[in-house]
């Protein structure tokens, strides 16, 4: 009943998960921000890449490419003229902010889509398979899980070895004293945001070629998302792909036992880690 | 004594008078009024205490919780669960709700409070939604589809007869007006409740906690005792008030009973608009949304991204909403809770 089949699909599913989570992390490893727009963010991102498709009859890819500068600039200028204005001490001015936003994007979807479920059409590439001697897994979930390293990567070496990324990491750790350092923060915290949309493009791409979406699925996403982000522990970017990971295999467990309990699985592998290591399994920052 | 603390004020006396006079009011206001309007004072008065709880858990504890409709479901299902499984009356059941939601608020803070800041919000979240997937599991209740207060039970409701025999009323309509005088009761309870912790040393200790944790734990305020207190008792009013709003509609299902934007985002577009932090914004806000919520609700979709747009604009534009501007401008509190010095040397200005 629950064999190698059901832990590979599981894993592969955590792939996912760890794509949503990624910018979540990103954001709020930079600027202390959670955003509770971002399930909705990525829904968003998934109908911009359906329109280009049903419009252009691009490739899903390649539309993604297009997608993905605007969704830069979206996330650059929401953080410029919005979320900025909300940064403080304070926590409650961005949470209401971004849950305020939250509403408002699940309502504006639903009149510009309708509450019909849609999905981003692949082709050949969502029945396609591969063997992998013990197991045969679907080509699109192995793609999305080899785009979840890919991006962590990409983030790690952004982090670690770029010039923004150093800003990135200054304004982390003091944002007033590397302002002192030639570095402005809210162009910065903009930046940031502009990446972590990057990667809500490429969430938003697997996602809605993966399954049937509609506006009102945002906040499960997000909910995911987080999820994974505490039980790798705060700051850590492979310790939210182990967090996606776990998320995904205790859902395809949960499911191959009821399938009424697979949401139900993730949640609980969520609230056992918070019990057993309330700082996530991997945890770097302290705050 | 030359100097007093004092919170009382000449506009706080006035309010409390035209308070009472409301009250009064309202108490006696199903003589004339008819059921449309009962059903809508009902809708105003559940809102508004569930604003208040909201506010005392995030104006004043600073716990911004995005999962109190954990709370109102929790408190709907105990009520039914009472009535269906137990057969006890409705009226009674809706104590059960309270309590119930007191039990579920041990866990929740249990696990919630491991999460620093925004994290605790998303964090209570989550439990909301592991509690609407396990009552939905719950098959005595209907499950996922819900279920319905049986005949039976809302007809012998305590008090409905006596209410019938009173205004003339039908059955139906003498349960509206029996449900509209317990949330009134709640309401005021609520208001009442609220507005003396805040004036008692809890409250000081509170707001301590709230501007300033380090320092309030250095002058002896045990920060991590106040905030479970306040988890607790929002837990527990929100369920009371759940179990009776679900009394009044009689049915329930899952989606119903946990939902997010009907039970939390509505409420805290409330609180935010009115103003967070003090017991006039809620009634503001409540009023406000009230006013929206009849001109505006058939644009559907439209109305609520209206909604979400007009918070984070109340938000960026003026973060202690509508009550707070007025009240910056004029100085004028209904509810006063700040502790002022007076004194006979500072009005008179010597040195």
């Amino acid at each position: 009943m629950i064999g190698v089949d059901t832990i590979v699909q599981g894993v592969l599913l955590g792939g996912l998960y760890a794509l949503f989570a990624a910018g979540l992390s990103l954001v709020f490893g930079i600027m202390r921000l959670v955003n509770l727009a971002h399930g909705d963010l990525i829904v968003m991102g998934a109908y911009l890449i359906l329109i280009l498709v049903t419009l252009s009859g691009l490739n899903p890819f390649l539309a993604a490419l297009v997608a993905a500068p605007l969704m830069f600039g979206l996330g650059w200028g929401l953080q410029r003229l919005v979320l900025n204005r909300t940064l403080g001490k304070d926590i409650l001015p961005p949470l209401l902010v971004t849950f305020g936003l939250s509403i408002a994007l699940q309502n504006a979807l639903l009149e510009g889509f309708s509450a019909d479920s849609r999905k981003i059409s692949a082709g050949g590439l969502e029945t396609a398979s591969a063997d992998l001697g013990i197991v045969t897994v679907g080509v699109m979930p192995l793609l999305t899980f080899a785009s979840a390293i890919a991006v962590i990567v990409g983030l790690n070496a952004l982090f670690y070895r770029t010039a923004l990324g150093r800003a990135f990491r200054a304004v982390s750790d003091d944002p007033v004293t590397a302002s002192l350092m030639g570095i402005r923060p809210a162009h910065v915290f903009a930046m940031a945001t502009g990446v972590a949309m990057l990667v809500v493009t490429v969430a938003a791409l697997y996602f809605g070629m993966r399954a049937n979406f509609d506006p009102a699925i945002g906040p499960a996403r997000l909910i995911y998302a987080f999820e994974a982000v505490i039980i790798g522990g705060l700051g850590s970017l492979w310790g939210t792909l182990a967090g996606g990971i776990i998320i995904g295999v205790a859902q395809t467990v949960g499911a191959a036992v009821n399938p009424e309990w697979q949401i139900l699985a993730g949640h609980v592998a969520f609230l056992l880690v918070l019990l057993v290591r309330p700082r996530g399994l991997f945890p770097r920052a302290v705050d | 004594m030359r100097y007093r603390v004092q919170t009382r004020t000449r506009a706080g006396h006035i309010a409390g008078f035209v308070a009472l006079g409301l009250i009064a009011l309202a108490i006696v206001l199903p003589v004339f009024a008819g059921r449309g309007l009962i059903q809508d004072m009902f809708f105003i008065l559940t809102m508004l205490v569930l604003a208040q709880f909201w506010n005392l858990l995030a104006g004043y504890g600073g716990l911004v919780s995005v999962g109190q409709q954990a709370f109102v479901g929790m408190g709907a299902y105990a009520m039914f669960g009472a009535v269906i499984l137990w057969g006890v009356d409705p009226i009674p059941a809706i104590l059960a709700g309270g309590v119930a939601a007191l039990l579920l608020a041990v866990p929740t803070a249990y696990f919630a409070f491991r999460l620093q800041g925004a994290y605790f919000a998303i964090g209570t979240w989550v439990i909301a939604e592991v509690t609407r997937l396990m009552v939905a599991q719950w098959k005595a209740l209907g499950g996922g589809t819900g279920t319905s207060l049986p005949r039976e039970a809302t007809g012998d409701m305590w008090g409905v007869s006596a209410v019938q025999a009173l205004f003339g009323l039908r059955e139906a309509a003498a349960r509206d007006v029996l449900a509209y005088w317990l949330a009134l009761a709640l309401a005021v309870a609520t208001i009442g409740g609220i507005y003396w912790l805040l004036r008692n040393r809890l409250g000081l200790a509170l707001s301590a906690v709230r501007d300033n944790t380090e320092a309030a734990k250095s002058v002896g305020v045990d920060a991590g005792r106040m905030k479970w207190f306040v988890f607790l008792i929002a837990a527990f009013g929100t369920g009371l008030c759940g179990a009776l709003i679900f009394v009044q509609t009689a049915r329930i299902s899952p989606d119903a009973a946990f939902n997010v934007s009907q039970w939390t985002a509505y409420v805290i577009f409330i609180v935010v608009i009115g103003g967070i932090g003090t017991i006039e914004g809620p009634i503001l806000g409540v009023l406000i949304f009230f006013a929206l919520q009849s001109a505006f609700a058939d644009y559907g979709s439209w109305y609520l991204f209206a909604l979400g747009i007009i918070g984070i604009v109340v938000m960026l534009v003026a973060p202690r909403g509508l009550w707070g501007l007025f009240s910056d401008r004029t100085g004028i509190h209904l509810f006063p809770v700040q502790r002022r010095l007076v004194g006979r040397d500072i009005s008179e200005g010597e040195t």
